[in-house]
């Protein structure tokens, strides 16, 4: 009996349905999603954001609240699919919130159709919510209240143009927004640790390796590759002082020891295992060294002060790094690539560095119980965790989240976009080929002009460039941006070149007239990518997998470029 | 150099229209980047947009969200291919459907939802495959927007439409945008058959997956799909062999998931899922909302320009006509001009045959598998000629004949620089090669 296999128990109808995606970022994932409430604070023709939500409907995010007080016009039918002619008249928020409730009957949605001015000073409005959205335009000084909501509760806060052919999107995360699951390639992951092997994968070498030339064809054309690398770096290591193969020179000429020790008087004259072993050379006899990225990590003030209330983030980070600073290298990861061996080799293989990884995660775990009993923390981190950090401790990534631009108004600010410790780097990114810094201060020039023009000239509803009287927005709107350039020169300090600078600003008037030709406009389908992406970004952020934008993409629909900027 | 922008919003004329009030904008005003020669703000761009008819191949994930912008951009008569019928696990996000349209067609249930969405718009479904149509069907159409996930089916419509062309007549020239996606990432692209590369041009940037050797298999497993794999090429043969594979069959999936189980455990191997099991034998490949929304929007953005002229486009000779995206780690994209090469066998300059590497050792057999693999073939069902002899054939009648080839090793069936014609049933093409041999 007990040689039967068990029951099968298939899959539940949940996995059925998002069997496609599970695939990506598993049910820890799912869970993180199904447990959000998304804010969407919809603006303008409003597609950008309702796309968005599309893309977080479908894979079952928990709810939603659509926040617009607009009422359906004829336009909207032309470029909103979640409209129909018989809304003409009632409340956007409301409509396209019963449309988009159709994609899945598993997330539920909810308006409100107060106007954001009135709606959003309510003490506790945003509580409910685990992420914002808003799509522009917004009142500088609105979106400065959700920039502070998002920095004061570290809520993630996205903020997305789609105008015309261009579109623009900015986050801003959390100041310390950590990354353990963030999935690596496989290519980039394998770390065997071949420079730095331990007693039993030696022991395991040398038995496999026995005799190696007196054995049979089927044999000799089954060690595993890790075996023959270790194998022929021990000879290397006879022949040179005990030195290992350092520089590329030495590198090459190891490879040449490893391809000639092939056998070729065979029918497929050569052998697959040292097909493998050679080209893993160049990148497996590298020295286990962590990234900056990880090492940064270990340096952050969090992680040097972690105290009774830290993130249990970083009291692994620290543990982590009390290991690594005791060995000079990460915890073994336990994953070993497919390779020609036969089966029980290749299993033993594994099982080596398996039980490396359970006693390096063994020793990571008491630093942590160590330090969380010097800390007096009330609850232990999981052990899972633990386990998910050793295992990716190499490609962890730590994003800085910050506010992005919000253009300053009031009298009393003397700029009204400041570039901080960006501006530097920014204004030398300014005059790359293909830089779309010009269209994102087209965008930042967009945003002024709209705070500082009403429909009726008297402080009513924002006015966009372009929709009444194209010729004339079109100057006002490339005056403002370009004040904008100009100050950001000056504070970077950068020395420009006139002839630079006046293609620069060539290319920030043409930018300028093609979103002044919108007139607010929303295309369909730059709406739709942009949603695409946002929304995208919106799940590697829920799911805290995959590495997010940090922290602004602009995408130029007319050549079909984006760009990724941090501001 | 100031660009003059005009307002055609105010007036008489049949401007604005009140739906179109957005797209008008682009229609109707020329921008900093537009050509006076190409396009004319007004009511001839519109009529012109009107007058379009698209055919949009793949009512899938990629094929609802074309079919959505495209209705959306103010195509008013488009036309959708889709043999497939829903499936639950389409539901995550081909939007157009419903749990109570499974088992339904995919290009019905999808041409009806967006008809009645957006008012004014024709859409024709068709369910079944493009290669029941012959040119006279795809000649009708101003431009194709392909959303497909094989490769295949790519080739094929690729081949035709470059096939079409007839130098004497503009008209017989059909743009192909194309997109594809998996998981995080994709690619959006443009081709005017003859004019630029085509997707036989670009076959070695979509290599196929290796498989894994029949005799890792057989004898010596590792993995848990290598458990997988043996069930269901070797066990299954064995057990079931009356039985014709279904992978939709809960039965079927279970019956190889557990033979692969307990031959895992045979060998101590860890990891063998139902979930596993199922991808590994139906070729599952991740597929979200979001990337399908990014890829597709990219197609039909570019189809607009094409139809309208309201900006440049992708594949103009010698601009870009390739955009990559990759989502998984931050946002990239790569946009670049893909080069036509001479010697395509589908849109090259004459019969100029492509080198082919050949083992020389190894038999026929092995260098059919393989055809299937290279990037540069990918050909499954080959019929193999030198100059003077068949070397394989397609055709049961003279495959007996042939069989003895199968044994014999490259070297002894043909001679290095010799030229081989491989026909393919599923390509209207032939491929040539120059064969190398390796050392
Ligand atoms: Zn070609």
């Amino acid at each position: 009996m007990a040689d039967l296999p068990p029951p099968v128990q298939g899959p539940t109808a949940k996995e059925k349905k998002y069997d496609r995606q599970l695939r990506l970022w598993g049910a820890t994932g799912q869970i993180a999603l199904e447990n959000s409430h998304i804010l969407l604070i919809n603006s303008g023709p409003g597609v950008v954001g309702v796309e968005t939500l599309k893309n977080l409907v479908l894979p079952g995010i928990g709810n939603f609240t659509i926040q617009d007080s607009s009422i359906v016009s004829e336009a909207d039918l032309g470029v909103n699919f979640f409209l129909e002619e018989e809304h003409l008249g009632g409340y956007r928020a409301e409509h396209t919130c019963n449309l988009l409730k159709e994609l899945n009957p598993d997330v539920d949605g909810h308006v409100i159709t107060e106007p954001l001015e009135s709606w959003l000073p309510q003490e506790g409005a945003l509580k409910p919510y685990t992420l914002i959205i808003a799509t522009a335009p917004v009142q500088p000084e609105l979106l400065a209240k959700l920039a502070d909501h998002a920095s004061a509760a570290l809520i993630p806060l996205f903020y997305a143009h789609s105008v015309g052919f261009y579109s623009h999107f900015s986050i801003h995360l959390p100041p310390a927004y950590p990354i353990v699951d963030t999935h690596p390639s496989p290519e980039t992951t394998q770390d065997l640790r071949l420079l730095r092997p331990w007693p039993e994968l030696l022991q395991y070498a040398e038995a496999k390796t026995a005799n190696i030339d007196s054995m049979s064809a089927e044999d000799h054309g089954h060690i595993p590759y890790v075996a023959l690398l270790l194998h022929y770096l021990e000879e290397w290591k006879k022949d040179h002082n005990g030195k290992i193969p350092e520089t590329y020179k030495e590198k090459t000429e190891f490879r040449s020891v490893v391809t000639q020790a092939a056998r070729t008087n065979n029918p497929e004259g050569g052998e697959e295992n040292f097909d493998e072993a050679v080209a893993a050379v160049l990148k497996s006899l590298n020295p286990p060294q962590p990234s900056s990225d990880v090492k940064e990590i270990f340096k952050a003030t969090e992680c040097v002060l972690v105290g009774e209330k830290s993130p249990s983030f970083w009291v692994i980070a620290n543990a982590i790094g009390m290991f690594h600073q005791k060995h000079g290298v990460l915890p073994v990861p336990g994953a070993v690539p497919d390779m020609k061996a036969r089966s029980v080799d290749y299993i033993e293989l594994q099982n080596t560095y398996k039980s490396k990884a359970r006693r390096d995660l063994a020793e990571v775990v008491e630093n942590v119980r160590f330090l969380e009993r010097n800390n007096k923390r009330q609850h232990p981190a999981d052990e899972k965790d633990i386990e998910a950090f050793c295992k990716n401790a190499a490609h962890i990534k730590l994003v800085r989240g910050r506010p992005f631009h919000i253009v300053q108004l009031d009298a009393s600010s003397k700029k009204v976009v400041t570039w901080g410790d960006r501006a530097k780097s920014i204004a030398q990114t300014l005059t790359l080929p293909d830089s779309l810094i010009p269209l994102y201060i087209a965008f930042l020039a967009w945003d002024e002009f709209t705070a500082t023009h009403a429909k009726d000239g008297l402080g009513g509803a924002p006015q966009v460039p372009g929709e009444q009287d194209p010729e004339s927005d079109a100057e006002k709107l490339t005056g403002i941006a370009f004040k904008m350039a100009d100050d950001l020169i000056k504070e970077a300090n950068a020395a420009i070149d006139e002839d630079e600078y006046a293609t620069i600003k060539g290319q920030i008037r043409q930018f300028a007239q093609e979103l002044v030709r919108a007139g607010g406009a929303e295309l369909h389908n730059i709406g739709a990518l942009t949603g695409g992406m946002v929304s995208q970004e919106v799940i590697k952020v829920i799911t805290e997998q995959y590495v997010p934008v940090d922290n602004t993409c602009i995408f130029d629909g007319i050549k079909s470029k984006s760009m990724v900027i941090k501001v | 150099m100031a660009v003059n922008i005009e307002s055609t919003d105010a007036g008489t004329d049949p401007l604005p229209r009140g739906r179109w009030k957005y797209l008008d904008k682009f229609i109707t005003r020329p921008g900093a980047f537009t050509d006076p020669d190409a396009f004319e703000p007004g009511q001839a761009a519109i009529e012109g947009l009107e007058r379009q008819k698209v055919l949009v191949i793949g009512a899938g994930g990629l094929g609802c969200e074309i079919l959505k912008n495209l209705a959306l951009s103010g195509f008013k008569d488009i036309h959708v291919i889709d043999m497939d019928t829903i499936d639950v696990s389409n539901l995550n996000r081909q939007f157009l459907f419903r749990a109570s349209d499974v088992g339904s067609y995919k290009a019905e249930v999808a041409a009806k939802f967006v008809e009645k969405r957006v008012k004014g718009v024709k859409i024709t479904p068709y369910c079944g495959k493009i290669q029941d149509k012959d040119e006279e069907y795809y000649m009708q159409f101003s431009m194709i927007v392909c959303g497909l996930d094989s490769i295949e089916a790519r080739r094929w419509i690729n081949a035709t439409l470059v096939g079409m062309v007839d130098g004497e007549n503009p008209d017989s020239m059909k743009p192909l945008v194309d997109g594809g996606t998996e998981g995080f990432k994709g690619q959006a692209r443009v081709i005017f058959p003859t004019m630029t590369s085509c997707i036989e041009c670009q076959l070695d940037m979509h290599a196929p997956r290796a498989a894994v050797p029949l005799c890792t298999l057989a004898t010596i497993p590792r993995q848990p799909q290598h458990c997988i794999e043996w069930a269901h090429i070797i066990a299954w043969e064995e057990h079931r062999k009356d039985i014709t594979l279904d992978t939709d069959d809960p039965e079927h999936i279970t019956w190889l998931y557990q033979k692969a189980l307990a031959r895992a455990k045979e060998f101590n191997i860890e990891g063998v899922t139902y979930s596993m099991t199922q991808g590994v034998v139906k070729n599952i490949i991740p597929a979200i909302a979001s990337t399908n929304a990014i890829v597709a929007a990219s197609c039909c953005n570019e189809a607009f320009k094409i139809a309208t002229n309201t900006n440049p486009f992708l594949g103009y000779p010698e601009q870009d006509n390739y955009m990559m995206y990759t989502g998984d780690e931050s946002v990239y994209t790569y946009t670049f001009e893909h080069q036509k090469k001479d010697d395509c066998p589908v849109c090259g300059s004459g019969n100029i045959a492509r080198p082919l590497q050949v083992n020389p050792n190894i038999t026929l057999q092995d260098f059919i598998d393989g055809l299937a693999e290279r990037p540069e073939a990918q050909l499954k069902y080959p019929a193999i000629r030198t100059g003077e002899k068949s070397l394989w054939m397609q055709l049961a009648s003279l495959q007996e004949q042939l069989r003895p080839n199968l044994d014999k090793r490259m070297v002894d069936l043909v001679e290095e620089g010799e030229e081989l014609t491989i026909t393919d049933k599923s390509f209207p093409t032939q491929f040539k090669y120059k064969v190398v041999f390796s050392k």
